[in-house]
């Protein structure tokens, strides 16, 4: 499990949803000799001192054994307890419990609510621990599923032909944005589960086809219909057009500006590759007119 | 200088083609290289290297599984990467991405690695020490 994630958990997760609610409390004048079967039977080692509703304290099972241990006969738990409570509230993220719990060295914060101060939970290091580790494998089998739906969906649609069809629009010119239309688009087609290598063919092919666009033109559309088996792709776009076909389909051929080479593009490789990810290609374009690309990819068994 | 490989007991290139990997821990090492993103994911293996300036041509000859050495450090290295099947990326000759190229990595999980050394001792060296070429690989 990437480090990243637990990280972004940390601060997207709340005390209150990792914290323990069905707390037991004592009160200060309950005599410490009670401690031991409270915390044994219910298996906890400290809890909230109350008094009158208001939160006074936290007795720990460290200062019941502190207690046994220079034991003058039984005193009160409201002499014996932690006094100055730190809390959190309930709507802290969770970073920064970790934190108090790093600088304080307490193994305990008793959680109140923030607008009225009522204690509404314990937190502990282990509450933090189960309640991360439980998000992550909730939010695993969610990708799981949607995982599995999606490579499924074929299967799972009743019809005679399906089809899906995904539409891009680039916008021209916009030399940092390239390539996040085929970056959508490969991490559509991979959740859908289609073999690595189909998708690597498509992805690179729309990539040139991007590039292409944001280079040439004001902008255009890729659509992508996908059938089993199959990826057709359309490129359309109202540019120059292209003069002579056959000239821009030799490897090297370019006519991109100084600024695009520059930038690791327009060495006249893009249509070339293209045609290299293709099973079938056509290319539509006269000057003035515009272009359309139309490609089609085949599954590696129908190739 | 091959008695490099010889004395050091490294099975010979001919006979082993193909089936060499190599972690980006032990790319860093021979590269002396500094790691920019990705640190937790330095046991990653690649099958081979890929040097090349020109996004187009890895685009053409890359390989899924190989490492991109290159000199540009634009976005569109980290999206060439992404839809080559690019394992990780060495920038070389000194050259640092700025932010925006390191930001785009670390959401995708690619690794990327910087070494002062230029594009040809880079190559040279990961060759060197058994890491094959594209054109080397097969299946």
């Amino acid at each position: 499990m990437p480090f990243t994630k637990v990280q972004e958990l940390v601060y997207e997760m709340k005390v209150s949803q990792v914290m323990t609610r069905s707390i037991i409390t004592v009160g200060p004048q309950m005599p410490m000799s009670e401690l031991r079967e409270i915390f044994r039977d219910k298996r906890i080692s400290g809890t909230p001192v109350v008094d009158g509703g208001r939160l006074v304290g936290i007795i720990s099972l460290e200062d019941f054994i502190k207690w046994l241990y220079d034991r003058e006969g039984d005193s009160l738990i409201g002499d014996k307890m932690t006094r100055n409570v730190e809390t959190l509230y309930d709507d802290e993220p969770l970073v920064h419990a970790v934190s108090k719990f790093d600088t304080s060295g307490f193994g305990r914060f008793a959680v109140v609510e923030r607008l009225s101060g009522k204690l509404v939970g314990v937190i502990t290091k282990g509450d933090i621990i189960e309640g991360l580790l439980k998000k992550l494998e909730v939010e695993y089998h969610e990708e799981e599923i949607h995982r599995y739906r999606a490579s499924h969906i074929f299967e799972d649609i009743v019809a005679d032909r399906t089809t899906l069809v995904f539409e891009y629009d680039v916008v021209g010119r916009e030399f940092d944005r390239a390539g996040e239309s085929s970056s959508r688009l490969k991490r559509t087609l991979t959740r859908l589960g289609l073999e690595p290598g189909m998708t690597r063919r498509v992805a690179i092919a729309t990539y040139e086809a991007e590039m292409n666009l944001i280079v040439f033109t004001e902008g255009g559309k890729i659509s992508v219909r996908l059938e089993p088996g199959r990826v057709a792709v359309d490129v359309t776009d109202s540019g120059p057009g292209i003069p002579d076909i056959e000239r821009a389909l030799q490897p090297g051929y370019s006519t991109a500006p100084q600024w695009v080479r520059e930038l690791g593009f327009g060495a006249g490789m893009g249509l070339v590759n293209m045609q290299k990810c293709a099973d079938e290609m056509e290319i539509i374009s006269a000057p003035g007119k515009g272009t359309h690309i139309k490609i089609v990819i085949l599954t590696g068994r129908n190739r | 200088m091959t008695t490099d490989r010889v004395a050091t007991g490294e099975t010979s290139v001919s006979s082993e083609v193909g089936v060499a990997k190599m972690t980006l821990e032990e790319v860093r090492e021979i590269l002396g290289a500094e790691v920019i993103a990705g640190a937790h994911l330095l046991s990653l293996e690649v099958s081979m290297g890929c040097g090349a300036d020109l996004m187009s041509d890895v685009l053409a000859y890359g390989k899924p599984g190989s490492l991109l050495l290159t000199g540009l450090t634009n976005q569109q290295v980290v999206r060439t990467a992404e839809m080559a099947d690019i394992v990780a990326i060495c920038f070389v000759r000194g050259k640092r991405p700025d932010e925006q190229t390191i930001k785009m990595a670390k959401s995708q999980e690619l690794p990327l690695l910087w070494t002062k050394l230029p594009m040809f001792e880079s190559c040279g060296r990961l060759y060197r020490r058994g890491l094959i070429g594209v054109s080397e690989y097969t299946e």
